[in-house]
């Protein structure tokens, strides 16, 4: 419990310090003039902040839209239908999973670059969306399972058509479940934003947070209690998020890999 | 009638076509590029252009010590990384279990390394591993095990260790959720039956839960080894496979081969190890997770 906090605690603690208190060696345990200075400070270190935070938030909504629009027609198809070769391409996106962008940066790079679209919102997305596709999948895969299919076969019988069941039967019944991957994209690809900014990316308009926090990091003195309050500043959203809807999250996430 | 209603489920065109554009997609983006790596490791490709040297990429990685070097540190890194967030994370996942007060606030405390974006909570680790102001050598020196300022990352051992530490920091929850899920799913009479018997709390965890949850824990071992495999970011912002290359792993030092020296050829031929191996990995984890469903149906 220590070893998982103390980090967030010291990273708070250490963004209310002032510098000189923290550039002391040995490490003092007692500041006494703790203040939120620093949280007002950091936007004068860094100007391009409010665009960094912004720019997150950005690439991360549109690579999750993206990714949902993909994802449900597919997954809708997976609790479904039954087809040649379900089972094995469902092995096979799992199996996709396991590749990490590192190994495909390379054609990527490649890529991206003959299209010239390096240093672009789209280096970000389009990459970032590929990544969260196949657990997006399974997830949401699992909750249209979870919709009893005799609701939609009695009204397919009835003579409805499949728009028509998919708009006032599906739809309704899935939102929960929409919501719950969309979220999971969400912080998904605010995660995984670093990799991708700092390979395919290196216009300071486009960069994202995590790569735009090392910005604190300066020639001579690295302003410390300020990258730390800036660091806060961008976990808090997910944080957030996170903390009011964990419980469905992780419900989702282990369902699917414990027992499927 | 009830030919029509089969065909509800069994028109396959429409399944098709509902998965098409994210089949399409994933082979745009994920699998043409793995063709491609694999085409790229023949030849010496660079910003330059490229022509095609057949093996000679291979040949210098298999010959180079220092790249035999790196596959070893990459397996030492994996086992110890796994091990420990396996440990933890079974430890954490009984606590977690236990009627204790207030488990439930806990269960929700565990998880922020794991939402967290690594890039951001590594900037944490760099301030708590700084040599004179941090608050670890802090306590080192305070506490006299220290003699004077000490950087973590700035000594080979000391860098292996501190990048595996803040690897099992960031591992360690999504392997404890699992596993507390694994264990709330063991049915209550199996222990209410062993508690009737006069079974001891050690005998209960080693002859109840440890083997309901195995599945599980063999599941995650493999889970969790593909993901330290791939762990890049931690020890990239730590120490950039620093210093004197004593924390490069595979996919750190394709990385750098690849997009620090813009060598394509040879990152590729480094990427193509990685892929083999991690196909090897996928190939055991799938298999064990048919065998699993098997048992499951059969049951």
């Amino acid at each position: 419990m220590i070893f998982i906090l103390l980090p967030f605690v010291e990273m708070f603690y250490a963004s209310l310090r002032p510098l000189d208190h923290l550039f002391r060696s040995p490490y003092q345990f007692y500041s006494d003039d703790l203040s939120f200075w620093a949280y007002r400070e950091m936007w004068k270190t860094v100007p391009m902040l409010p665009r960094y935070i912004f720019n997150s938030f950005f690439l991360a909504s549109v690579t999750s839209i993206i990714t949902l629009l993909f994802v449900i027609p597919a997954a809708y198809s997976y609790a479904r239908f039954k087809f040649p070769f379900k089972n094995s391409s469902l092995y096979i996106l799992l199996a996709i999973n396991m590749f990490s962008g590192a190994v495909l940066l390379i054609p990527l790079y490649k890529v991206l670059r003959t299209f010239g679209l390096l240093n672009t919102y789209q280096a970000m997305i389009v990459p970032g969306v590929a990544f969260l596709i196949p657990t997006a999948i399974w997830l949401l895969k699992s909750y249209f399972e979870k919709i009893p299919i005799d609701l939609e076969e009695a009204a397919f019988v009835d003579g409805a058509s499949r728009v028509q069941i998919l708009r006032h039967i599906i739809a309704p019944l899935s939102t929960p479940g929409l919501v719950v991957v969309g979220i999971y994209a969400f912080i998904g690809s605010y995660a995984q934003q670093f990799l991708f900014a700092i390979t395919f990316n290196q216009k300071k308009e486009y960069m994202p947070i995590p790569s735009g926090l090392y910005e604190f990091i300066g020639y001579t003195t690295v302003k410390w209690n300020e990258m730390m309050a800036a660091s806060l500043v961008g976990i808090a959203p997910v944080l957030i998020i996170f903390l009011f809807l964990q419980k469905y999250i992780v419900a989702g996430l282990t369902s699917g890999a414990v027992k499927n | 009638m009830n030919k029509k209603l089969k065909s509800y489920t069994t028109q396959t065109y429409i399944a098709y076509a509902l998965i098409a554009p994210a089949a399409l997609y994933i082979i745009l983006i994920v699998a043409w590029p793995l063709l491609e790596t694999i085409r790229l490791s023949f030849t010496n490709s660079s910003l330059a252009g490229e022509d095609y040297v057949g093996l000679e990429n291979y040949q210098k990685m298999f010959s180079s010590k220092k790249f035999n070097g790196i596959v070893t540190r990459t397996f030492v890194w994996m086992f110890f990384s796994v091990s420990l967030k396996l440990i933890i994370g079974l430890i954490g996942a009984v606590l977690l279990n236990a009627n204790l007060k207030g488990r439930s606030i806990f269960r929700v405390l565990v998880m922020p390394p794991w939402v967290v974006p690594i890039a951001i909570g590594m900037l944490g680790w760099l301030w708590l591993y700084n040599g004179y102001f941090g608050i670890i050598a802090g306590v080192g020196m305070r506490t006299g095990i220290l003699d004077g300022p000490f950087g973590f990352l700035a000594y080979k051992q000391s860098a292996f260790i501190s990048t595996i530490i803040a690897d099992v920091w960031v591992g360690t929850p999504m392997v404890t959720v699992f596993f507390l899920a694994a264990m709330q799913g063991v049915p209550r009479d199996l222990y209410e039956a062993a508690y009737c018997d006069g079974a001891s709390r050690w005998d209960r965890f080693f002859k109840i839960t440890l083997p309901q949850i195995t599945p599980v824990i063999i599941t995650m071992s493999l889970l969790s080894a593909i993901w330290t495999f791939n762990s890049f970011e931690i020890i990239w912002i730590l120490t950039e496979g620093g210093p004197r290359g004593s924390t490069t792993t595979l996919i750190i030092d394709t990385y750098k081969q690849a997009l620090g020296n813009y060598k394509f050829g040879r990152g590729a031929a480094r990427a193509v190890v990685v892929m083999i191996l991690l196909m090897l990995f996928a190939g055991f984890y799938l298999a064990l997770l048919a065998r699993i469903n098997k048992k499951i149906s059969h049951e």
